[in-house]
């Protein structure tokens, strides 16, 4: 029973690092570096939970980058089938094939096999090596090997075959994958699957799952086991997109490239950066939530177009209108997107069509945004996701969104719909974006005196002092503009009632501005007659000193008549002049 | 077909496996008992050859295939379930 003793033809020398590089964007970091060179990994996985493109990945990945070529084993698929089907990924298998760094076996059993007795899988071995021979293959994946496996009578044969399968690519030091169906999708690990028993003969196992929730197809993979090496163990959910499987980023690479800025860009609106202490700082992620029609789309639109003036290359998607109306709504309220979009600087992609889950959004708008080189990204609403998303991946994915954007310096403005007031439960909760956003900014309406106004307010701003006022936001055809809202008796007006209480004050103003101006005119009078008196008192009072030195004139001169006459009586008498005192 | 028919058949076996070495006598018997003196057996050993193996697409062994009569027929297994082999080549009724 040994039918590889003689024939161990061919042994190469053990590789460092000892890691076999999957290129599947992802998972490499998860099991840092890739699969257990020399060695076999088990990957099970329900009907097209994606089996097979992982196994082409890996071979198409060792041939290209690796140096590896890799031999691809079919049990179920016709490999014809199988090239068929990869050929959407534009891995241009044909060409590897061509120069024998790939390579097909199409080992299906035939349907009318007849069995009598004891048999083993030599033939396959004997297969492999020949085309070892010519190939000179180090990686080999067994794409649905439980195909086979149900050809033996039981599950110790079973085991027998697994087992000698194992040591027979070990003695070679070839990177083998066996890709086995697990039955359903409820299994959470391997054990308790039919084809258990090979995780613990193996080095390393992965498991591909396949949900639906709510509609939608969640993806993800699990590494169960890898022997010897540190590994990720959470689920990581993966997408199969447009060249292949591309596996979430664990969160820790994500935030260690991220670079940090102190730089302010402009939100668009300019009493809302003032608000902000000079704006959102680059890099940020920024949270708008607010209920049906609040505006955050038009908070959001000011942003890109306030991007856009910058020069700054901009991604809008928005999940729940289309792009002509997007450009329309938005210049009802003087925000003019429509140049930037012809100059090309503003790149409007409309998310509805976009079907799947919220991994596959994430992923989308990666690839949107890389293709466009955007330094600032709207994503309207982003709560869309939510609807779509898992309980399992939602918030995953709002940690893989917001990293990636931190890591590649972009700014992003996401807006969400928020039923109900912050603090209850909010619907961005279940993405938590909002607990991840640098800066959450709340729109409301405000009811007041049979009026609907928008309000808004920041609930937070890491790393910024905010103003923590709330502040109306007014619309009109010339752009979007912050009022300062009133307070009256600890309430805050806005509208018409603003607008009243605003008439109110300018009235009063008015009319203690007139009151003044009569006061001081009645003062001048007042004065001017004071004024008026006093220049008569003063002639009064020249009059009276005049009349006052004409008296005194008066009596001067009566007494110098008398004193003249008493003489000249005196004279005229003949008295004596010496004795004027005797009189 | 006649008695005369010639069956020709080419046996597959993996070295020194037991399953091999059974499959090689279970097939010789048969051959003795129900087809004296009208078969071939060819046997190939797909460590020897693995290149018969990968170009006939064997991958279990042993694999008997009978080659003429055609249809070409291919039975997996050491052959001990002798009324089953002997179905599968068609052989059955001609032994009362």
């Amino acid at each position: 029973m040994t039918p590889t003793g003689k024939n161990a033809a061919r042994s190469s020398p053990a590789r460092s690092p000892a890691k076999a590089a999957t290129g599947i964007p992802g998972l490499d970091e998860i099991t840092r570096g890739g699969l257990p060179r020399g060695s076999t990994t088990l990957l099970g996985g329900g009907p097209g939970s994606g089996k097979t493109i992982f196994g082409l990945q890996f071979l198409v990945h060792g041939a290209r980058a690796c140096r590896e070529p890799g031999i691809f084993v079919a049990f179920e698929e016709s490999s014809k089938r199988t090239l068929a089907n990869a050929e959407a990924f534009g891995w241009n298998l044909p060409e590897l094939q061509r120069r024998k760094a790939l390579s097909f076996i199409d080992a299906r059993p035939s349907g009318d096999l007849v069995r009598s007795g004891d048999f083993d899988f030599g033939g396959l071995l004997a297969a492999l090596q020949a085309r070892i021979g010519e190939t000179k293959a180090q990686r080999i994946v067994f794409d649905a090997l439980d195909i086979l496996l149900a050809l033996l009578p039981d599950t110790a044969a079973r085991k027998r075959e697994v087992y000698k399968l194992h040591e027979w690519l070990a003695e070679r030091e070839l990177t083998g994958l066996i890709n086995v169906k697990t039955d359903g999708t409820e299994a959470p690990t391997l054990n308790e699957q039919p084809y258990g028993f090979m995780q613990f003969m193996v080095d390393c196992a992965v498991i591909l799952n396949q949900n639906i929730v709510r509609g939608v197809s969640q993806r993800s993979l699990r590494v169960q086991k890898y022997r010897g090496s540190g590994f990720d163990e959470d689920e990581a959910p993966f997408l199969i997109g447009d060249r292949g499987l591309e596996v979430a980023m664990a969160r820790t690479a994500g935030r260690a490239g991220a670079r940090v800025s102190a730089e302010r860009i402009s939100s668009g609106i300019d009493r809302l950066d003032t608000m902000l202490g000079g704006g959102y700082f680059r890099g940020a992620s920024v949270l708008i939530t607010g209920s049906p029609g609040t505006a955050k789309t038009t908070l959001s639109g000011a942003f890109a177009e306030a991007a856009c003036r910058r020069g700054e290359r901009t991604l809008f998607v928005s999940f729940d209108s289309n792009c002509a109306e997007v450009v329309r709504n938005l210049a009802s309220v003087g925000i003019r997107l429509q140049r930037w979009v012809k100059n090309g600087s503003l790149r409007l992609v409309s998310a509805r069509t976009i079907t799947g889950s919220a991994e596959g959004y994430v992923m989308r708008v990666r690839t949107l945004a890389k293709e466009h080189r955007a330094r600032c990204l709207v994503l309207d609403p982003v709560s869309a996701w939510s609807n779509s998303g898992g309980d399992l991946t939602a918030p995953g994915v709002a940690d893989r969104l917001i990293d990636w954007a931190k890591a590649d310096g972009v700014t992003l403005v996401c807006t969400s719909l928020l039923d109900e007031i912050p603090g209850r439960a909010p619907g961005g909760a279940r993405l938590q974006v909002s607990t991840l956003a640098d800066t959450w900014i709340h729109l409301s309406y405000v009811v007041q005196a049979g009026e609907r106004n928008r309000g808004l307010s920041i609930i937070k701003s890491r790393g910024t002092a905010h103003s923590n006022q709330v502040r109306e936001l007014v619309l009109s055809d010339e752009g979007v503009t912050l009022a300062d809202t009133s307070s009256a008796g600890g309430e805050v007006l806005m509208g018409t009632m603003r607008w009243e209480k605003e008439r109110a004050e300018r009235f009063a103003k008015e009319s203690a501005e007139a009151t003044g101006a009569l006061k001081r005119v009645q003062l001048d009078a007042e004065e001017a007659e004071i004024e008026v008196r006093l220049k008569s008192l003063q002639v009064e009072r020249a009059a009276k000193q005049v009349e006052k030195a004409l008296l005194v004139r008066a009596t001067e001169s009566r007494e110098g008549e008398l004193l003249r006459g008493r003489s000249r009586m005196r004279e005229m008498r003949g008295a004596d002049a010496a004795n004027p005192e005797r009189k | 077909m006649s008695r005369r028919v010639v069956f020709r058949f080419r046996l597959y076996v993996a070295d020194d496996a037991l399953n091999s070495a059974r499959a090689v006598i279970n097939l010789t018997a048969l051959c003795r008992e129900h087809l004296p003196g009208r078969h071939e057996i060819e046997i190939v050993d797909v460590f020897r050859h693995p290149e018969r193996a990968l170009a006939d697409g064997i991958f279990l062994t042993p694999t008997l295939v009978r080659l003429s009569p055609s249809p070409v027929r291919k039975i997996v297994g050491s052959l001990s379930q002798t009324s089953a082999v002997l179905e599968a080549l068609g052989l059955e009724k001609r032994e009362p």
